[in-house]
């Protein structure tokens, strides 16, 4: 076992290879025991992946049945967002979700959703008629004709939510290598040599594939298990704070087979988001838009909430789900030793992520890791206050502190130079990294007005030129020359 | 600035509350000259136009306020109370029985004019590009399409050439320019960049930065997507139009025009909220700086009357008849002279601009030309409403 904290040179009892929120929370997790943990992500940033772009949902556990893995793990998952959230502060909130029937058939699917989900242990599951769901969410459509509500669900802050997981994980020892693209690994005695595509090599006892879109490659390169990650592109808009159809509640038509619908997102944030669409990409980079996919989320949307209108669009945006399978794929490979495969993460993969955490943990210790428990750990990390969410008196207090709070760099999202610096000093040195952790660019101008002094706050700080700053890592530079 | 100024030459205690460092607002990196031509007879560049207001301020009893974000705006009492942040002075409160809103408005973005495809760097707004050049020193990109051709993307056009990067192209929706007549033959034909005018910006592609973008025409109103062209580049300038900034409005409880997403007003410009006068682009977008300080003036003349007891007598409600998108401000009161801003929705030669009041013709003015970019004025006084009676409803078109 390794020694902790005295630098025992590239040796790690575990890699996690991807820091979206799967790695981030297995990474969290094993942060509790005394064990060198090396994350490992080929992005500059965590949660640059697949985390970054969903619907950020925290699920109400009656969409799949309780035969696959997923509802399991997503009915534990669920349960534990409330302890995690008074950990480490990221933004989320139990709203609730309702699923709306607008014709009489559709009434029928929310029964059997209704019967799923209290078989799979949902809490608070209730069949509703057309008043209780107006009462539910006073912007429905006048044409429901009832639905189901989940008074569990909830919505996240997906990227905050990686963040704060991956800086704890950090605080108790685990090591984060960014721009660290696993190219090569080699089992040599009871080790796993690992290389990356730009020549760095570390060693680890454990590995954990949760690559995401990629996990299939990494399978190859460990000699494991042949499979294929299917992307699956997910569209979105996201509609300003002071759009009149920002819903009170997640709002999700009846699902189809293939997938969850179209559904009205309020963010924790204020703002909300309609989509995704579901459609199957070659392509796992082609995060593109396209104007067909896009009208149909306005008109999905609008069939539940009417007051949807494209001119409350802020901006447009895709993921890319992994998929492999209909199940998620999480085992200790029967090819390659001492490694763990986490893929097909799809929906609801964020809602199951902590309880994923939880899951690989155990099949580590199936594996042989020995787990001892840190009695140092420690499983808060500091908040950084938003200027936005304070009171004039409590503003004011933290200007005394700190003048930089004072300074409104984004004025949509209403966030200071103190939270761009507390982003910074905390290792999200792209545009794009910034902006999940502070929501400056995020609003209504999108950056317009707070990009250059971003760049130059950037500049300051890291002393990077204007050549390095970037908007998501190497290829995306900013800027193209200095007169 | 402008408004301040009448409010302090009025006798009236005057605070600007500005969240950037210095005063001028986005005159500053407008480095180009064009300004100053009607207010000062003089042609003048943004920052030589902002420092002459700059220069009677400072010699004004203005109190100034830079660096001071306001974040709310309510009522409070008989009047109104401000909450602002700074880093010099905290928090601070504003009490005042008057408030003029001269925010400014803001450019449309991507996301706004939802134009699909990938998400790389070098995407901007013209304006942010505008920034980054000429104050900050930094070039976006060297192989530039303006998307929109609105006055901000054919002057970045220009400038862009002049610092050496090649302007592949400007893309523009209608059939007919969103920027000053002026600017397309100074920005565009002196430099030789394509105009692609009744062209959609279909697709934005390049996974890191900007590869290139595709367009296709439009005919008869419909989009030919067969005839669809990539045009590569590193950079995309969007020149999408602007909007009023109203959220601190909003939350103030003013009303907005749709048609202008800036606050109704009487014909004092003032809101809603009794006390709170609007002027400039937070009111609507104006073509010129000159008319936005012409305007901003008479706010702050109104303001001081209204401070003073003086209300509007027996108003007249202003509409925006055939062909007219809107006319600012609503209203207009009989007894004295009323200077009007109108946008065309249409492009004409030898136009007319036809006043009607309860339906009856009342004056005609010719107009060489008309088209929706360059805002076209009216000004009414009494003898020609003399033959308003209560609740006259004056009507303004083009024909």
């Amino acid at each position: 076992m390794g020694v902790r904290g005295t630098g025992t040179g590239d040796a790690y009892d575990v890699a996690i290879i991807g820091a979206g929120v799967c790695g981030a929370n297995i990474a969290r997790r094993l942060s509790a025991y005394e064990l060198d943990v090396v994350l490992l992500d080929k992005e500059l940033d965590v949660s640059f992946g697949v985390s970054k772009a969903n619907s950020g949902i925290v699920h109400g556990g009656f969409h799949h049945s309780r035969n696959c893995l997923k509802t399991v793990l997503e009915i534990r998952g669920a349960a534990m967002f409330d302890r995690l959230k008074a950990e480490l502060g990221f933004p989320f909130e139990r709203c609730g979700i309702v699923v709306v029937a607008l014709h009489e058939d559709e009434m029928r699917v929310i029964e059997q959703l209704y019967l799923q989900g209290v078989g799979n242990g949902a809490i608070g599951l209730e069949m509703c008629s057309r008043e209780r769901m107006l009462e539910l969410e006073p912007k429905l459509s006048p044409e429901a004709l009832g639905g189901l509500y989940a008074p569990c669900g909830g919505i996240v802050e997906p990227y905050r939510f990686v963040f704060s997981l991956v800086e704890s994980a950090q605080k108790n020892g685990v090591r984060l290598c960014t721009g660290w693209k696993v190219s090569s690994a080699k089992r040599e005695g009871d080790l796993w040599r690992l290389g990356s595509e730009d020549g760095r090599i570390l060693s680890a006892r454990y590995a954990v594939n949760c690559a995401g879109l990629y996990a299939d490659e990494v399978s190859k390169i460990f000699g494991a298990e042949d499979f294929e990650v299917r992307g699956r592109k997910g569209e979105y808009y996201l509609l300003d704070r002071l759009a009149r159809a920002v819903p009170s509640r997640v709002v999700f038509p009846v699902p189809s087979e293939l997938s969850k619908g179209m559904l009205v997102v309020p963010t924790v944030e204020g703002t909300a988001l309609i989509g995704p669409t579901a459609s199957a990409v070659e392509d796992k980079e082609d995060a593109s838009t396209t104007m067909s996919a896009l009208e149909s989320i306005l008109m999905s949307a609008r069939s539940m909430i009417p007051s949807v209108s494209e001119a409350d669009v802020i901006t447009s945006f895709a993921g890319i789900r992994p998929t492999v399978g209909d199940d998620f794929y999480i085992d200790l490979s029967s090819k390659a030793p001492a490694l763990v495969q986490v893929a097909g993460i799809q929906s609801p993969g964020l809602t199951a992520s902590p309880a994923i955490g939880e899951y690989v943990k155990d099949l580590l210790k199936k594996a042989g890791l020995r787990l001892v428990e840190r009695p140092d750990w420690d499983p808060y990390i500091e908040d950084v206050p938003r200027a936005r969410s304070l009171d004039p008196f409590g503003l004011d207090e933290a200007v005394g502190k700190d003048p930089r709070y004072g300074d409104i760099v984004c004025r949509c999202e209403g966030v200071s130079e103190a939270e761009i610096v507390a982003a910074i000093r905390r290792g999200h040195t792209t545009l794009d990294g910034i902006k999940y952790f502070t929501r400056a660019q995020m609003g209504r101008c999108q950056g317009g007005f707070c990009t250059y002094r971003i760049i130059k706050i950037l500049m300051r700080e890291t002393g990077m030129s204007y050549g390095e700053i970037t908007k998501r890592g190497a290829g995306s530079e900013a800027l193209r020359g200095e007169l | 600035m402008a408004a301040a100024l009448e409010l302090d030459a009025r006798g009236k205690s005057v605070a600007i509350v500005e969240r950037e460092a210095s005063l001028g607002g986005i005159l500053e990196q407008c480095v180009h000259a064009g300004f100053g031509l009607i207010h000062f007879k003089e042609e003048l560049t943004g920052p030589e136009f902002a420092e002459r207001f700059e220069g009677r301020v400072a010699s004004s009893r203005i109190e100034v306020f830079c660096g001071c974000t306001v974040l709310g705006l309510e009522p409070d009492g008989e009047g109104h109370a401000l909450t602002s942040a700074s880093s010099s002075l905290g928090v601070l409160g504003f009490k005042a029985r008057a408030v003029v809103l001269a925010m400014g408005c803001r450019e449309r973005n991507r996301g706004n004019v939802r134009i699909p495809g990938s998400r790389p760097a070098g995407v901007y707004t013209a304006g942010l590009a505008q920034r980054l050049v000429n104050i900050d020193g930094y070039v976006p990109g060297k192989e530039v399409v303006v998307v929109g051709s609105g006055d901000i993307g054919l002057i970045m056009a220009r400038r862009m050439s002049w610092i050496g990067c090649k302007v592949r192209a400007v893309v523009e929706i209608l059939p007919y320019p969103s920027g000053l007549a002026r600017n397309i033959v100074q920005c565009l034909e002196d430099f030789s960049i394509p105009l692609y005018l009744s062209h959609l910006t279909t697709r934005i592609y390049g996974d890191r930065r900007v590869e290139g973008i595709e367009v296709a025409p439009i005919e008869n109103g419909a989009l030919m997507a067969h005839k669809s062209f990539a045009i590569p580049c590193d950079t995309v300038l969007l020149s999408v139009g602007l909007v009023p900034e109203n959220e601190l409005s909003r939350g103030a409880g003013v009303e907005l025009n749709p048609m202008t997403n800036g606050p109704w007003t009487d014909s004092y410009l003032m809101t809603g909220v009794p006390g709170v006068f609007a002027c400039g682009n937070v009111l609507h977008v104006h073509d010129l700086v000159d008319y936005a300080v012409e305007e901003a003036t008479r706010a702050g003349r109104f303001a001081a009357r209204w401070l003073d007891g003086s209300r509007p007598e027996r108003e007249l409600r202003v509409k925006a008849g055939a062909n007219v998108r809107y006319i600012a401000p609503a209203k207009v009161e009989p007894g004295r002279d009323n200077k009007l801003y109108l946008r065309s929705m249409i492009v004409k030669n030898d136009a007319a601009l036809e006043l009607r009041l309860d339906g009856e013709p009342l004056k005609s003015y010719k107009k060489a030309h008309v088209q929706p970019s360059e805002m076209l004025t009216a000004t009414l006084g009494p003898e020609d409403l003399s033959g308003a009676k209560p609740g006259s409803v004056l009507e303004i078109g083009i024909a």
